[in-house]
């Protein structure tokens, strides 16, 4: 007998069978080891009638986690889809619920995007974690029926010199860069922040966009009595299993053994050959249904595909092709090794299906067929060892009406302003401290340079990239013939949804439409990643809630709706949570990607006129500014929805109309950090002067420079085209100062009556810091 | 397929009809990923773009061959160390070194197959700095008499797309001497070295021309708007280079 054949004998000797579970109910199973709560393991055992198989439990565990169910966060997120005008969904073609929303492009084209975490995965092992986290991402959008065009990345980490943060960044970027590169998808942005509450729980979120024609659209369900199940990919493994259940779905503790084993292992490799073997499937039309297998692996994949489609499925596990022969039923049902798929094929496809997986050398096997019995059938070896109701599994898991309430720390923190505060004395006044304070600003943490970073990123793949990172959005060409496009920027402020989740939410989504603005797009949906600590402290659970509310109402006055995303909880080390963090990743189009909008001027914009658009108000408060300085607290700035519509239209048809050259968002770190970003982009100079803007506005020049006032644009307009772009703002009411003027023969930015700041001096500060720490 | 459909891999349209009459060969293995941008290149210097599947042995009456970058194989084991054995290869070796002297151009992971294939001398090693980089790096051109590089002047210093994790070239001292005796470098890195490669080579060519290996990326330099900072094209040359070699207009 071969070993093998062996541990299959054992196995079969072991197996707890359905007939065993109905024969023997006294049995006691680890429901609680695998993350059910007891609540949660009696109403398995009300639904199936009787106690669980080992591997019906297994399936139930992972599928009733948070972070598959979102048991906690469902009841709020219903906001998502209710707060939906009929111009929002105009041009949602698929909406939230499947593996990700698609949205209408127009001429045959459709755009499909998503934003998740990865977040756990990569505290514990930072480059598989951050690696497995794009891989995942990426088959959602294959899953669509899409080809994948790039990713975006924002990324969340503790304090810049702390030992363990240099542990966690370089896992972490490599991994992201060696997995996305591996890919050929141009890595176009993403966020960088370092905060000590994200000492323990980095965030590392990772968003896909693919596109399609609307014919290719694929959804995730199972039809067709008789149509065939397929697993292929890479084999199965020992890798993630319970990934879900027990990394994302409960908070770390220092006593707990260590939960590496859970974290999924990538192979970037397998994956691109997946992604070219799948575009050749929807091609040639040769699966009816098809879903990848991410958390909670085939439990997952089997119980959604079933329960969407016709309701009934009956597969034989033993046809899973493993790596590892020694894993359990129940294991191999939870695992999540990476760079897997199912589909259903019908039989007159199977052989088309069978030479595109030999011509990708992609292994396959045929694990069963799609009923109509409405129960998922699951056996090893003949015998039953899963009936269940697909939908129990699936969709109706848990639902928990979390208790919430404003925190009784609330009212005080907002009442601690900057400017009332110790940290907020002795503000930057003369021209000298002004400049000083700026070159501090540039060079700190969160607004210094990226490129350490974001070099390590391919950006140029695929030949249609158009704006990456440092602008403001990245822009990915979709048709080569018309220069149809789309823009995606992601955005979040821990800080200000901290002072206030309800606006803080909405100063997100306000920020990630004014950044696909900036760079000529119409802000057409959203996907969002709503990272936070635990759902069962009712001071977090009240911010989430109060996050959900805020960006619903808000998507719903910018018109934008929200197409798909992920929540992650349980974010918080012992009883500290992270800051809520709403991260919003708004997609924009393009008629023609030409008429972006770049980030800087060029030596050739010489004597171009800068302009700010919007008003400045005296807001500190959670700033970049008042951060340096060790404070939080206040109340972050005013959010001005109809504000941001307008400066958002001057500029979308500015860009169109050809009236500016350049663009850059006011957000953090204020003007003074966007005039310095402008002018280092190509090494340009500028001279600028404050004084009507102070005059206009009431404010200082310290004010003018670093409060974080929303809905402000910084725009370079050509000389020949100033009379029409004032007029443009002037017509929509919208406050508009000219500033100063750009100076090529300049190479410094010199702000008139104040100081004049060597672009060499600002750009070493800038590029050093990054470097200084991390190598 | 139509014009507004996005070519999958190793089915590439050329919309409009090409204006040289040349066919330029693309390779695809498994886990390439510059041969979309290597075929635009191809379409936009005016000649047709052939895919090439690996597995095939036949080489389709190209007049040219681009081995574009990526990681074939994972770069698994060693970058190009499985690609090289693949059944196109062996016809790719075989034509470069006939009479014929079949023009092949291998960028990034293509000139790790070369190298590997032994069509260029010298091995590929992972970056000093052990980092993936993507950069605009600036190159000379050193040699301008190879079936690539014509269009360039002797000297011409050009910006295209840097972006590799195994980019340090390096190989003994007497190939060094010689490939530098024999005027085989074919680009050399400018200002900075980004990788730690020996004497600073980016690119090299065999003694007859027809071969030439380089690490940057001219196909991601061709298309204003798309290149290096969004507006460089200087890349271009080289496949307007082998459409002159091809009709016989070398300098």
């Amino acid at each position: 007998m071969s070993a093998a054949e062996q541990t299959t004998e054992q196995k079969k000797f072991n197996m707890d069978t359905v007939a065993n579970a109905a024969a023997t109910p006294e049995t006691e199973l680890p429901w609680a080891e695998l993350g059910l709560k007891q609540n949660e393991f009696e109403e398995v055992v009300k639904v199936l009638g009787r106690r669980p198989t080992a591997a019906e439990l297994a399936m139930y565990s992972v599928m009733w986690s948070e972070h598959c169910s979102y048991k906690s966060s469902k009841n709020h997120l219903r906001q998502f889809g209710d707060k939906v005008s009929e111009e929002m969904k105009k041009d949602m073609l698929v909406g939230i619920g499947e593996n990700a929303g698609v949205t209408n492009l127009g001429d045959g084209w459709a755009v499909t995007f998503k934003i998740e975490s990865h977040n756990s995965p990569t505290m514990i092992e930072p480059y598989q974690g951050a690696a497995t986290g794009i891989g995942g991402i990426v088959r959602d959008i294959i899953s669509m029926g899409a080809r994948p065009v790039a990713v975006m990345d924002p990324l969340r980490f503790g304090a810049i010199d702390h030992p363990d943060t240099a542990r966690v960044i370089h896992g972490a970027v490599a991994g992201i860069g060696g997995y996305g590169n591996s890919l050929g998808l141009p890595n176009i942005g993403g966020e960088m922040v370092f905060d000590s509450v994200y000492q323990g729980n980095p965030l590392v979120n990772a968003l896909a966009v693919g596109v399609m024609r609307h014919e290719d659209i694929r959804l995730a369900n199972a039809s067709g009595k008789g149509n065939k199940v397929v697993l292929f990919g890479a084999r199965t493994g020992g890798d993630g299993i319970g990934g879900a259940s027990i990394l994302s779905s409960e908070s770390f503790d220092d006593t707990k053994p260590s939960k590496r084993p859970a974290v999924q292992v990538g192979d970037p490799f397998a994956e691109k050959v997946l992604i070219e073997c799948c575009l050749e499937l929807f091609k040639g039309s040769l699966v009816e249904g098809i879903q990848d297998l991410g958390a909670a692996g085939i439990s997952c994949a089997t119980s959604e595909l079933a329960s969407n489609g016709d309701g009934g499925m009956e597969v034989e596990l033993t046809s899973v092709l493993l790596r590892d022969p020694t894993l359990t039923p129940g294991e191999i049902l939870m695992s999540e090794s990476q760079e897997r798929m199912m589909a259903v094929v019908s039989p007159e496809n199977i052989e088309a299906f069978e030479a595109t997986m030999d011509k990708w050398a992609v292994e396959y096997s045929w694990l069963g067929e799609v009923t109509d019995t409405g129960r998922l059938i699951i056996k090893w070896d003949g015998e039953v060892i899963v009936d269940v109701d697909p939908r129990t599994v699936a969709h109706d898991g848990p639902l928990y009406d979390r208790p919430y309430a404003r925190p009784e720390w609330q009212d005080a923190l907002q009442a601690d302003t900057f400017k009332s505060s110790e940290a907020g004395a002795n503000l930057p006044a003369t021209g000298d401290e002004l400049k000083a304070a700026l070159v501090e600003l540039m060079a700190s943490p969160n607004m210094c340079d990226k490129s350490w970073i974001t070099n390590q990123y391919d950006r140029y793949v695929g030949g249609n990239t158009a704006l990456a990172a440092p602008d403001d959005a990245g822009v990915i060409r979709v048709d080569e013939e018309t220069g149809l496009g789309v823009a995606l920027a992601t955005d979040a402020n821990g800080r200000y949804t901290f002072l206030d989740p309800y606006h803080g939410a909405q100063l997100a989504l306000a920020e990630s439409y004014r950044n696909v603005a900036t760079s000529g797009a119409v802000p057409m949906a959203v996907s969002d990643c709503l990272n936070f600590g635990s759902p069962e402290d009712p001071d977090v659970m009240w911010q989430l809630a109060e996050a959900i509310r805020g960006l619903s109402d808000a998507c719903l006055e910018l018109g934008v709706p929200v197409t798909g995303g992920n929540v992650s909880l349980y974010n918080q080390t012992g009883s500290t949570p992270i800051h809520p963090t709403p991260v919003v990743a708004m997609l924009g189009k393009f008629d023609d990607v030409e008429r972006r909008t770049p980030s800087g001027w060029r030596a050739d914009a010489d004597g171009q006129a800068i302009y700010l658009l919007g008003t400045t108000f005296d807001e500190l408060d959670g700033s970049e500014f008042a951060n340096i300085r060790g404070h939080l607290g206040g109340l972050p700035p005013k959010v001005d929805l109809a504000a941001e519509k307008t400066l958002g239209a001057i500029l979308i048809n500015a860009s169109r109309d050809g009236m500016i050259d350049s663009a850059h968002d006011l957000s953090e770190g204020g003007l003074g950090a966007a005039l310095g970003e402008m002018a280092l982009r190509y090494g340009v100079g500028a001279r600028v002067a404050l004084d009507d803007l102070c005059e206009r506005d009431g404010v200082d020049a310290f004010t003018a420079l670093f409060s974080e006032s929303q809905a402000r644009a910084i725009v370079a307009v050509p000389r020949s085209e100033e009379v029409r772009f004032n007029d443009m703002a002037t017509a929509r009411q919208f406050p508009v100062v000219r500033l100063g003027v750009v100076d090529a023969a300049s190479t410094s930015l010199e702000i008139q009556g104040q100081f004049n700041l060597d672009l060499a001096e600002l750009r070493e500060a800038h590029e050093a810091t990054l470097p200084k720490y991390f190598g | 397929m139509s014009a507004t459909e996005l070519p999958l891999i190793g089915d590439y349209s050329t919309p409009v009809a090409a204006l040289s009459g040349a066919r330029i060969g693309v390779v695809t293995f498994p886990g390439t990923l510059d041969d979309r941008d290597a075929a635009r290149a191809v379409r936009l210097a005016g000649a047709e773009a052939v895919s090439l599947w690996h597995a095939d042995a036949d080489l389709a009456d190209v007049d040219a061959v681009v081995i574009p970058g990526g990681f074939s194989y994972g770069d698994y084991l060693r970058a190009g160390a499985i690609s090289r054995f693949a059944p196109m290869m062996s016809k790719i070796i075989d034509a470069a070194n006939s009479d014929a002297k079949l023009p092949v151009l291998g960028i990034c992971n293509g000139f790790q197959i070369l190298t590997e294939s032994h069509l260029l001398p010298g091995s590929m090693i992972k970056n000093d700095h052990l980092k993936f980089l993507c950069r605009d790096q600036v190159l000379r051109v050193e040699n301008n008499a190879t079936a690539w590089t014509n269009q360039y002047a002797k000297g011409e210093e050009i910006t295209i797309v840097l972006k590799n994790q195994d980019g340090q070239y390096v190989a003994d001292e007497k190939t060094l001497d010689a490939l530098e005796a024999e005027g085989r470098v074919a680009f050399s890195y400018v200002g900075w070295n980004p990788n730690g490669s020996r004497r600073n080579i980016a690119g090299i060519t065999n003694a007859a021309g027809n071969v030439v290996g380089l690490m940057p990326h001219p196909e991601h330099a061709v298309e204003a708007g798309f290149g290096p900072d969004h507006t460089g094209t200087d890349g271009l040359g080289f496949f307007t280079s082998v459409l002159t070699h091809l009709v016989g207009g070398q300098k």
